[in-house]
């Protein structure tokens, strides 16, 4: 039994202008202590996928077809009283920008101690000595002061550092991370980056890494599903698709990292924009960007053997095709 | 729902980004216009302004009687119910006041001065706080600083309280409440028209303008007046509601106007010895029209606010 | 602390700005002295009393009189009463506090649960109900809307009195009606009458406040703790639209007692309202300059206390002035 479970979810939003299929059709899964990496440009329904596992999507969005399951239990339409049981116990999630994500007019063990006590039948004093040894654990320095510090007081670093120790409190199973380095600075980044990597080990957490950049995870996440206008595109190993990119997009996306490896040669870039939501190509959403586009790719792409490309198999070796992008 | 409806068709490949007017010809006033109509209430609300200054307006025409020519009184139709046949055969349909006065006939006239003390005073503020306000963005500095200063000072007391001690000062009349109601109203104006002139004033043109070597006063009346006009306008439009509110307010009081110019406010008054004994429409009815005249200029000018939002003028 | 005295020294100066521009107001009216003397009095009468008033000296010397004696609590007599007009006005003023004081209330525990709702069921009926309803409120005249009450509460239904104060009741040594039931009955309607404008802005605030509090980020981080929606509702978002909502209390404070001179006339409530408005009919100068400036004093104090409990509540501003 896996941990988290994703079954073909479809979310959509029912807006004036047509249904936005923010997430169509995704599938994935996380074990315990596994770290799965969820890359994508925004507008890709990658952290809708992930609003979705927690139940947040707000109206007018739905998930309107697929499963979540949940340590195999059913989430996907659980009764919102039972949802919010979970989340922030089981399921806890940390958001992009940490400037935001504290409520500014409430002092830090406000914010703390209120997570512990929706969920755990505790003392106020112990449940404030629990919320000040977590942030201690995440890396503030004299927590006890700390506590009663308010958002405005902390650095964004810190603050994502607080964002996290909330997460942490009641020792959650599966951790979301919806961007939670993009606001940051680069030394700040490898600084929360290290951080997690280390208290998912230290608990066995399952962790779900959304991120545009494929560079932050390349050495940190076991697997890497990249979505691409609402699907999976191809998902791998993280060494195998560092290495060996299957889906045109995958390569596209790798292909535009700044590497040691390739000093001096031009970088690749992938032509044109995503597809706007509400008039997506049919068949394959990547087509028109594609530089091995031919007959055939008009036809609907299913996900075969982990790449959503009928012509995975057929495509000339990654290295090989590297320098052939740079026209 | 305004913005959704003015998006212009995407401009051509290649047309220049700073000129995005280019594609729509249409005149600013025809673009007001036609976007004013678009809302039913505003509608409603300009046909009832309409209806209801008409009605004032010609009210000497209209009227059963001449409420204020005493000949036409007869003290056997002092207070009759609305809808009675009064003494002299004649129905009165919204009722009578103490004096035998017809209360539809009366409401209009009262209408009339209320409609008259509230637009001469609002543009009276109107134009003495815009050439202060264009003044103090103008020139800045000290000037900018003592009119400022004054602004801010009369902004932190309430309306009412200025007006009544000027009156309380000058004692009732037409001319001291127009007065009164100019002073309590100038200085918002004032604030209006420097912040938008001071916004605009940063822009390019006006630099241009400068370097073009214009007169200062050729910038103020032909560049930075244009411009202070659109929220002036509605400004306007609200402060005149506003204005009769205050001053029937301070004739029900017994400060503002006399009893030989009576508005809504003194007719409102006059009920209020008679509502305690249950004859409710001597106070009711004018207190109606007062509140149809108030909802119908504000609904004119929250439209007016929304179309001429320089945010959906696009 | 430095924030404190600078606040202070602003404020005397306005105080004295104020002191001044009241005085010389007044002083442009008419002589006193003409509805004050008998139309028969001798000229040496009229001299006599003209001397004791000290209207016979300079503009600048009468003010600084005037300072003077105003520093020392002194206002002169009341022209008309015959008594300190300082006294006349602070002994009608715990009527005129409590009225303002309930009419706050009812607005603030009305206004921000209708404009929370409006906010938070953005859309529905209720909320368009709602927001039809504040601005009806903005429209209707204060004075005509405390007629309708008196015809429908008072003369048609006879639930409430039409005019007076009540009994007043002692709590905590304060003297008010608010403690009796009697009282309670009396205020109802000058205190509603006085509240729906408003009430009408507290809605508004709270709506709006709500509105954008509800798309920040940190409510959804506070969804995903698995908070219950009535803790989100009731410490995250009131937390935030309190602080406007704070402001506008404060500030209008002041307005309310400024208007309270409407609903008091009407109601007969006995409070400095109801006072100013004989006075200015009667011309009692002494008494009109006295409330202009206890308005004044009331007014300061107001703007400090509001200074000082936004410190408390948006912990982003520090008395020092600045927003971090």
């Amino acid at each position: 039994m896996r941990l988290l479970e994703i079954d073909d979810l479809q979310t959509h939003f029912f807006t004036s202008g047509g249904v936005v299929k923010a997430v169509d059709g995704v599938s994935y899964g996380v074990d315990r202590g596994e770290v799965l990496a969820v890359v994508g440009e925004s507008g890709s329904g990658k952290s809708v996928t992930g609003l979705s596992v927690m139940g947040l999507i707000d109206a007018p969005g739905r998930v309107v077809g697929g499963s979540i399951r949940f340590q195999g239990r059913e989430i996907a339409n659980l009764r919102s009283a039972e949802m919010r049981r979970l989340r922030g116990a089981r399921i806890a999630m940390i958001f992009q920008d940490p400037m935001m994500t504290l409520n500014p007019v409430l002092r830090i063990d406000t914010q703390m101690v209120e997570t512990i006590l929706a969920h755990q039948d505790m003392g106020r004093a112990e449940a404030w000595a629990k919320a000040r040894d977590t942030l201690g654990r995440v890396g503030i320095p004299s927590p006890d002061e700390r506590m009663r510090a308010w958002p405005h007081q902390f650095s964004g670093g810190m603050r994502q550092r607080v964002a996290i120790a909330i997460a942490l409190l009641n020792k959650p199973d599966l951790i979301i991370a919806d961007e939670p380095t993009t606001a940051l600075d680069v030394t700040i980044q490898a600084q929360i980056l290290h951080l997690m990597q280390g208290l998912v080990e230290q608990d066995g957490t399952g962790l779900v890494w959304i991120t545009h950049d494929l560079s932050v995870v390349a050495g940190f996440a076991d697997r890497v599903a990249v979505m691409y206008a609402g699907e999976i595109v191809e998902a791998a190993r993280t060494d195998d698709l560092i290495d060996a990119p299957r889906h045109p997009y995958s390569r596209g996306l790798i292909g535009s990292v700044p590497s040691r490896n390739r000093r001096g040669a031009r970088l690749a870039q992938i032509p044109g924009g995503a597809p706007p939501a509400l008039d997506r190509p049919e068949g394959c959403r990547f087509a028109p960007r594609c530089s091995f586009r031919t007959h055939g790719c008009e036809k609907l792409q299913v996900l075969r053997d982990g790449v959503r490309c009928w012509r995975a198999g057929d495509l000339p070796p990654f290295a090989a095709a590297l320098t052939g992008t740079a026209s | 729902m305004s913005a959704t409806d003015t998006q212009p068709p995407a401009p051509p490949p290649g047309a220049a980004p700073l000129a995005p007017r280019a594609a729509a010809p249409e005149r600013p006033a025809a673009r007001v216009i036609r976007d004013f109509a678009k809302s039913p209430l505003a509608m409603i609300g300009l046909a009832m302004l309409v209806i209801i200054t008409a009605a004032a307006f010609l009210a000497p025409w209209i009227t059963p009687q001449n409420p204020y020519d005493l000949r036409s009184l007869s003290i056997m139709d002092s207070r009759l119910a609305p809808g009675e046949v009064g003494f002299s055969g004649v129905s009165f349909w919204l009722g009578s006041d103490g004096q035998g006065r017809d209360m539809f006939s009366a409401i209009l006239y009262g209408l009339r001065i209320s409609l008259i003390v509230g637009v001469v005073a609002c543009t009276s503020a109107l134009f003495l706080g815009l050439s202060l306000g264009l003044v103090a963005a103008y020139f800045g500095g000290r000037i900018d600083t003592v009119i400022m200063r004054l602004v801010d000072l009369h902004l932190s007391f309430p309306p009412i309280l200025v007006a009544l001690i000027l009156l309380a000062v000058m004692g009732r009349g037409l001319e001291n409440i127009i007065f009164a109601l100019i002073v309590v109203q100038w200085a918002t104006f004032a604030r209006m028209a420097r912040a938008t002139a001071l916004s605009e004033r940063q822009r390019e043109y006006v630099e241009a303008a400068q370097s073009l070597g214009l007169s200062g006063t050729r910038i103020l009346f032909g560049h930075l007046l244009p411009n202070c006009l659109p929220p002036l306008m509605v400004l306007y439009t609200v402060e005149i509601a506003s204005a009769i509110a205050l001053e029937a307010t301070l004739s029900f009081l017994g400060v503002g106007l006399p009893a030989t110019q009576p508005s809504l406010g003194l007719l409102i008054a006059n009920g209020f010895q008679f509502v305690l004994s249950g004859q409710y429409w001597i106070s009711l009815f004018p207190g109606i029209a007062l509140l149809l005249l108030i909802v119908a200029i504000n609904l004119v000018g929250d439209r007016l606010r929304d179309v001429l939002n320089p945010r959906n003028i696009t | 602390m430095v924030y404190v005295i600078r606040r202070l020294l602003q404020a005397l100066f306005l105080a004295l700005v104020m002191s001044f521009l009241v005085f010389a107001g007044i002083f442009a009216v008419g002589n006193p002295v003409d509805i004050l003397i008998d139309p028969d009095a001798t000229q040496a009468e009229r001299a006599r009393l003209i001397a004791q008033l000290g209207l016979d000296r300079p503009f600048h010397q009468q003010y600084f009189i005037f300072l003077g004696n105003v520093l020392q609590g002194d206002f002169g007599n009341s022209f008309v009463y015959n008594r300190p007009a300082l006294g006349l006005i602070l002994e009608r003023m715990p009527a005129t506090l409590e009225l303002a004081f309930a009419a706050i209330m009812i607005a603030v525990v009305l206004g921000i649960p209708l404009g929370l709702y409006a906010g938070l069921r953005h859309g529905s009926v209720g909320s368009q109900a709602i927001m039809a309803g504040s601005i009806l409120g903005f429209s209707v005249p204060n004075f005509w809307q405390a007629i309708i009450l008196i015809m429908v509460f008072s003369v048609a239904l006879g639930w409430f009195p039409v005019s007076g104060r009540g009994e007043v009741g002692e709590f905590l040594g304060i003297r008010s009606s608010l403690f009796t039931l009697n009282g309670l009955h009396h205020i109802a309607l000058p205190a509603i009458n006085l509240a729906v404008g408003h009430l009408a802005l507290v809605i508004r605030l709270a709506r709006s406040g709500t509105r954008e509090v509800q798309a920040q980020d940190f409510i959804r981080f506070a969804r995903a703790k698995g908070l219950s929606e009535s803790r989100i509702v009731l410490v995250h978002i009131l937390r935030n639209i309190l602080i406007p909502i704070v402001t506008l209390v404060g500030m209008s404070f002041g307005g309310l007692i400024a208007f309270a001179v409407v609903t008091e006339t009407i109601f007969a409530w006995p409070g400095m309202g109801k006072l100013i408005i004989d006075s200015i009919r009667l011309l009692d100068r002494p008494v009109v300059v006295a409330y202009l400036i206890v308005i004044v004093v009331i007014f300061i104090i107001l703007n400090l206390l509001v200074d000082l409990l936004y410190s408390l509540i948006d912990p982003r501003i520090r008395l020092d002035g600045a927003r971090q």
